[in-house]
């Protein structure tokens, strides 16, 4: 086998490959440099590029996004880190109120290119205010790209994609994932923002997943093939721009949905592409739709609880079947 | 500041004010929606900065911001038709007058979210020195903006990474209705907080234009030198009350008296005459802002609206909206 990569160092991989074709990228965030960041998704940047690119910043969440997008409006290209996505609330008004309105309220005069990189998600046993899957928060507000990548070779291609965007790109790394290994993508590897992946083919059900749902959908899809039944599995990747026409054409050869999605199943982002096949594929439907979602609680910290309140492979085999005999 | 100087200044000064009574009055011909928060009253702090910053500098703004859209390169045709919502405006009528930007000058936007633009001043000077322009930041603020946590990280993150950026605070007395010093816990809301940061924390008279020009001059040659950021809270008043909504009552007959009589025009008219600039110089002077702004009034009057499809621009990079494939 040749050699694999893990997600985690595919995240420093990624923006070394980026920061070497381009002398405007610049990181910062808390511990990212010398100690090369908590989950070591930065290890070996500062060496490489030394402390005039990799920025260590004191626990100052607001200044961290305020002063990427101050250097995004003036010619850097800056990958911040907010090092757990719950943070994300603690600059809320930079991701909801300043970094995706100013092109539009300056009637385009200015245009913010940066990254805002976050871990996401649950698995770590690390409690209710590390554990979230926040991406829906990003999904409420218009302005900003959301990517959300499920394997190392899409860490890299994605991460190409958002910091060459001259949009802002919110970019969740899966806490759950950071381990899992996969062949590493060759050089010039770009992943474009909003093309989702179908990565199994089948003709039964289409299981709509992203980021850490998606090895979770492809277990449940190896359980459902011994039981006869062929699930189809979409990773979408990003939600901004979101592939709905790869769901709707998924849609068109197996007539029945489910989407599997970590983040609360109030106003997760199942809903939307729930919505959307509800206003434009009806008519593909043979059986209602399904969302398997986040309970609407906060993350609790036993596994056993939390296995509870999050998708599991468990979870989706039984909404699988009970609409394939529909 | 030779008497040229100094006339240059106060005709900036002068359009100000008359475009800030132009907005006044539009409003109340129910031709400026929404609202709007003048300052009047506040001009010499906008001039004497920008005159002693470098055309490539930046500049931050708040919701109270037309002083310095104005004092960086926007014309008041195209700041009074934005609040007009015209299409000749400014931010193509999509930002009205709390978001006066005019990128190609430098002056980086007015945000309307209090104190939210410090940290974006830190990363544009951040930028500078990445880029070794030798660019300066400045952030313009309220006496409001220095109780919010973006203040303090921002000075916190410009001193210890020596930046060159100054955080220049506009002391008008009230949070909005509230009299500062009722709600901070120091009388130098800005200038006693930078000490905290390690930083040089100076107050000036804001209404003397030429006080201004000097103590920004003297902190922006500092800043370039790589000696980091500094403080400067700049003493003023406004002549309207917070927005356009607020007839200002709660304040004292007695203060507001003191303080119109501490008007920056007089000021400089004061300085001017003892300069030897006579009377009717200073009129031909008054006549010119008159002109311009009456002329940008006529002009924006009579520009279109925007079309209505632009509502759906400008939200990306390519100049559209789509959010899905």
């Amino acid at each position: 086998m040749a050699d694999l990569i893990t997600y985690r160092d595919a995240v420093a991989e990624g923006i070394a490959r980026e920061m070497r074709r381009d002398a405007s990228v610049v990181c910062l965030g808390e511990d990212i440099a010398e100690a090369g960041g908590v989950f070591k998704t930065t290890t070996g940047l500062l060496k490489e590029f030394g402390p005039e690119r990799v920025w260590d910043t004191p626990i100052s969440e607001q200044a961290i996004a305020g002063a990427a997008m101050g250097a995004a409006m003036t010619g850097m290209r800056p990958v911040a880190e907010i090092m757990f996505s719950d943070f994300l609330a603690c600059c809320w008004d930079y991701l909801a109120n300043e970094i995706p309105k100013v092109r539009y309220m300056t009637g385009g005069q200015v245009t913010v290119p940066l990254v805002v990189r976050t871990a996401n998600g649950g698995g770590l046993g690390f409690g209710a205010q590390h554990s979230q899957a926040t991406e829906n928060w990003a999904l409420t507000v218009p302005g900003l790209k959301i990517a959300a990548p499920a394997t190392p070779a899409d860490v890299i291609g994605m991460l190409a994609a958002a910091i060459r965007s001259d949009d802002p790109v919110v970019f969740f790394e899966h806490k759950a994932l950071l381990a899992t290994k996969g062949p590493p993508p060759p050089p010039g590897h770009v992943v474009e923002l909003g093309r989702a992946a179908v990565v199994r083919e089948g003709g039964d059900i289409t299981l709509v997943a992203l980021a850490s749902t998606v090895p979770l959908a492809l277990k449940a899809a190896d359980i459902l093939a011994g039981e006869g039944i062929e699930a189809e599995v979409v990773d979408l990747r990003c939600l901004v721009p979101l592939d709905a026409a790869t769901v709707l054409a998924s849609l068109r050869k197996t007539s029945r949905l489910v989407t599997v999605e970590e983040n609360p199943y109030q106003g997760g982002w199942g809903a939307t592409v729930v919505s959307i096949v509800a206003d434009e594929g009806f008519g593909l439907l043979d059986a209602p739709v399904r969302r398997v979602a986040g309970e609407c609680v906060p993350l609790p910290f036993a596994d056993a609880l939390e296995q509870q309140v999050v998708p599991t492979v468990d979870k989706v085999v039984t909404e699988v079947r009970g609409l394939a005999a529909y | 500041m030779d008497a040229g100087a100094l006339l240059d200044r106060y005709e900036r000064m002068a359009v100000i004010r008359r475009t800030e009574k132009a907005a006044h009055d539009l409003f109340l011909q129910g031709l400026v929606k929404g609202t709007t928060h003048l300052a009047a009253g506040q001009e010499a702090i906008a001039v004497g900065a920008s005159a002693a910053l470098r055309p490539d500098d930046y500049v931050f703004a708040t919701y109270r911001g037309h002083h310095h859209a104005l004092a960086r390169g926007a014309t008041p045709e195209e700041c009074l038709a934005e609040l007009m919502s015209r299409a000749t405006g400014l931010c193509g009528a999509k930002g009205g007058s709390m978001h006066l930007t005019k990128a190609a000058t430098g002056m980086l936007g007015s945000y309307a979210i209090v104190g939210a633009h410090l940290p974006m001043a830190v990363g544009a000077a951040w930028s500078a020195r990445l880029r070794g322009t030798e660019q300066l930041a400045v952030a313009f603020f309220g006496d409001g903006a220095t109780n919010i946590g973006a203040f303090h990280e921002s000075l916190n993150l410009a001193a210890v990474w020596r930046l060159p950026v100054l955080f220049v605070c506009e002391n008008n007395l009230y949070m909005e209705y509230t009299p500062i010093a009722d709600v901070t816990a120091v009388p130098r809301p800005a200038a006693d907080r930078a000490p905290a940061h390690g930083i040089p924390g100076e107050v000036v008279d804001g209404n003397d234009v030429v006080a201004v020009e000097e103590a920004v001059g003297r902190l922006a040659r500092r800043a370039r030198a790589g000696d980091g950021p500094a403080v400067l809270e700049a003493e003023t008043y406004r002549h309207f009350g917070h927005s356009r909504a607020d007839p200002a009552a709660y304040r004292p007959a007695e203060e507001v008296e003191r303080w119109l009589k501490h008007d920056p025009l007089d000021l400089a008219r004061g300085r001017l005459a003892e300069l030897g600039v006579g009377a009717e110089t200073v009129a031909e002077a008054d006549e010119r802002a008159r002109a311009v702004v009456e002329r940008a009034v006529a002009a924006a009057k009579a520009a279109p609206p925007p079309d209505p499809r632009e509502a759906l621009t400008d939200v990306w990079a390519d100049g559209g909206a789509a959010w899905r494939t």
